[in-house]
């Protein structure tokens, strides 16, 4: 029996939700652990959200590591010098991500191209500068540390996501379920149709009477304060922020996630954020050298998989 | 106080030579063949290493002679099976590719244990100081000014007034004509790769005499080197030239007064630049766009 498309799809979402919902019971016996699980769920909303440029506009952005790691020092400087509050931290991380992004991206949505791609690396130095030097608030070179993720306190009943793995696995579940949802829905309002118009034919978009400028403007920013949020996350599962997590190797490492997993596709970031991981943290164990392997994945899939783990799943299924 | 503007003005001019090499290879690249090539701080580390390797046999001159030449054919072998079949496509690629292999080429550095922070031997009287009053102005560094110098005029001359650099530049305004008008376009491409890389190679041998060797120290000029061709303006090599030894220069003025800003001062001429003249300082109109 042969299923038509939307019933396919609409088991495959099913699998994906139950996949991730359950994962903190099918992961250990595998040889995982919860927190790796975690980390996945982070990196990979954050890989979306560069996708979500990426994919869906066709704009490359080479720096968005650097919206990630003010997510994450939004996150950690709210929970040590403002209030000791979850919520609150999460707030704030993602809306300096999202200023910050705002305010570049209105000095960079002029460029194309390769030039986009460059004029977004160079400004995301300037924060990984700002986070080096900057010593007294930022911590410098060690990173900015004295903080925790606190308990979610609901008057009534409290979740403590501090000490139990698995609560904050399901947090962190929670928030990018919450994240995902709000990124599809507006890749399926007319907004993010304009988008993909945008990535098609942006000259045929421009004489449509598209303010293409305006409109990569929003979806940047946009995009920005999804990754701050995820960078938020991070500080959160760490309780810890690393100035690592601005450099523009970090940028790398989340477009080679999309790339790698279908940058034409929604979850394909996911995906290739749960290999990406996973690899890492397995040859990071194994050898010293893990920096050469870790390039030449992204030789290899340059060279043999540029659609991604799902675009050639799905071109198999069409054909 | 003077000595120490001036010492920093100096260090600064030096510093800017390299950023305009650097840049200025990464320039032509971008420019022709639409690729940022993340790998060029790596050839740069390739050709340090490969003047050390060779400076016992042949000396300093010859590496000097035979190293950034080494230095392109690699490029040429790596442009050839890597980057060619890429040309063409979304640049998205040809930038996560090497990228790759700026990661392969540092970590192989580390991995193959070549000499770490020992520099390449140079001629005894190149180490001396000038004069006693200026003692941090040694003869090596007046020798690397000069030798930037004289390549740079040999490229600026070599794409004005013969074939190749003719073509190379319009190339850069418009493939497809050159293209049609019966120039083989992939060999012109591989030449001015070549070009671009032996420009790091160079880079490479003369940091490796001054700084000594690092995996990293192609990376660390990598990023500056992007900042002066958006500050020069992108499609333009003589404001590639301008951007490299504007920021070079900036750098070693803030070192002076507020030492923590010296390597964030690039991105401030850098904002300010995109902000009051978006196309760059000697950019065209519509290379940016």
């Amino acid at each position: 029996m042969s299923l038509d498309a939307p019933a396919r799809k609409y088991l495959a979402l099913a699998g994906i939700w139950l996949a991730l919902l359950l994962a903190p019971y099918w992961m250990p016996p595998l040889g995982g652990y919860t927190a790796l699980g975690t980390r996945v769920l982070v990196l990979g909303l954050a890989a979306m959200s560069v996708n979500f440029l990426l994919g869906f506009t066709g704009v490359l952005s080479f720096g968005h590591a650097a919206y990630f790691g003010l997510g994450a020092y939004g996150a950690g400087l709210t929970l040590k010098f403002l209030a000791a509050s979850t919520p609150l931290s999460l707030l704030c991380g993602m809306l300096l991500g999202g200023v910050a992004g705002a305010i570049l991206g209105a000095l960079i949505v002029r460029r194309r191209g390769v030039y986009f791609a460059m004029v977004t690396i160079a400004f995301g130095q300037v924060f990984y500068y700002i986070a080096f030097q900057w010593s007294s608030l930022t911590g410098g070179d060690d990173g900015l540390r004295g903080f925790s993720r606190q308990p979610l306190d609901f008057g009534l009943f409290s979740i403590d996501i501090l000490s139990d793995p698995t609560k904050f696995y399901f947090f962190v579940l929670f928030c990018f379920a919450l994240a995902a949802g709000v990124m599809g829905f507006v890749l399926r309002s007319p907004f993010g149709r304009t988008m993909i118009a945008i990535r098609e034919n942006e000259r045929r978009a421009r004489f449509l009477g598209i303010p293409v400028e305006r409109h990569i403007w929003i979806a940047f920013t946009l995009s920005c304060f999804f990754i701050g949020f995820a960078g938020a996350l991070y500080a959160l599962l760490n309780n810890f922020a690393d100035p690592r997590g601005l450099h523009y190797s970090q940028s790398g490492d989340l477009v080679i996630m999309a790339v790698m997993g279908g940058m034409r596709t929604f979850w394909g970031p996911l995906l290739g954020a749960a290999v990406f991981v996973v690899l890492q943290d397995y040859l990071s164990s194994v050898t010293v050298n893990w920096m050469s392997f870790v390039g030449l994945m992204f030789v290899l899939v340059v060279l043999f998989f540029p659609r991604g783990l799902l675009g050639v799943i799905r071109r198999k299924s069409e054909a | 106080m003077t000595q120490l503007v001036l010492f920093n003005v100096t260090n600064g001019l030096i510093i800017g030579a390299f950023y305009v090499l650097m840049a200025l290879g990464l320039s032509l690249i971008l420019n022709l063949s639409n690729v940022i090539n993340f790998a060029h701080g790596g050839f740069l580390v390739i050709g340090g290493y490969i003047a050390y390797t060779i400076t016992p046999y042949v000396g300093f001159w010859g590496a000097l002679l035979i190293a950034p030449p080494l230095t392109a054919v690699i490029g040429l072998i790596v442009e050839r099976l890597l980057i060619r079949p890429r040309y063409g496509r979304d640049p998205l690629y040809s930038l996560l590719l090497t990228f790759g292999l700026a990661f392969i080429i540092e970590d192989g550095t580390r991995f193959i244990g070549w000499a770490q922070g020992k520099p390449v031997t140079i001629p005894a009287f190149l180490a001396q100081p000038v004069s006693y009053e200026f003692f941090f102005i040694t003869g090596y560094r007046v020798f690397m000014v000069v030798v930037v110098l004289f390549i740079v005029a040999l490229l600026f001359f070599l794409l004005r007034y013969t074939r190749l650099g003719i073509r190379i530049r319009a190339g850069t305004l418009d493939l497809e004509t050159v293209s049609a008008l019966g120039v083989n376009v992939r060999m012109l491409r591989s030449l001015n790769f070549a070009v671009g890389v032996f420009l790091a190679g160079l880079s490479g041998v003369l940091a490796a005499g001054q700084l000594g060797l690092e995996p990293t120290m192609g990376a660390g000029l990598l990023m500056p080197s992007f900042v002066a061709i958006i500050v020069g303006g992108v499609g333009s090599l003589p404001g590639t030239l301008l951007g490299g030894l504007l920021i070079g220069v900036a750098s070693g003025i803030t070192a002076v007064f507020f030492p923590s800003a010296s390597e964030a001062i690039m991105y401030v001429l850098m904002a300010v630049v995109l902000l009051v003249r978006p196309r760059g300082l000697l950019g065209e109109e519509g290379m940016m766009t």
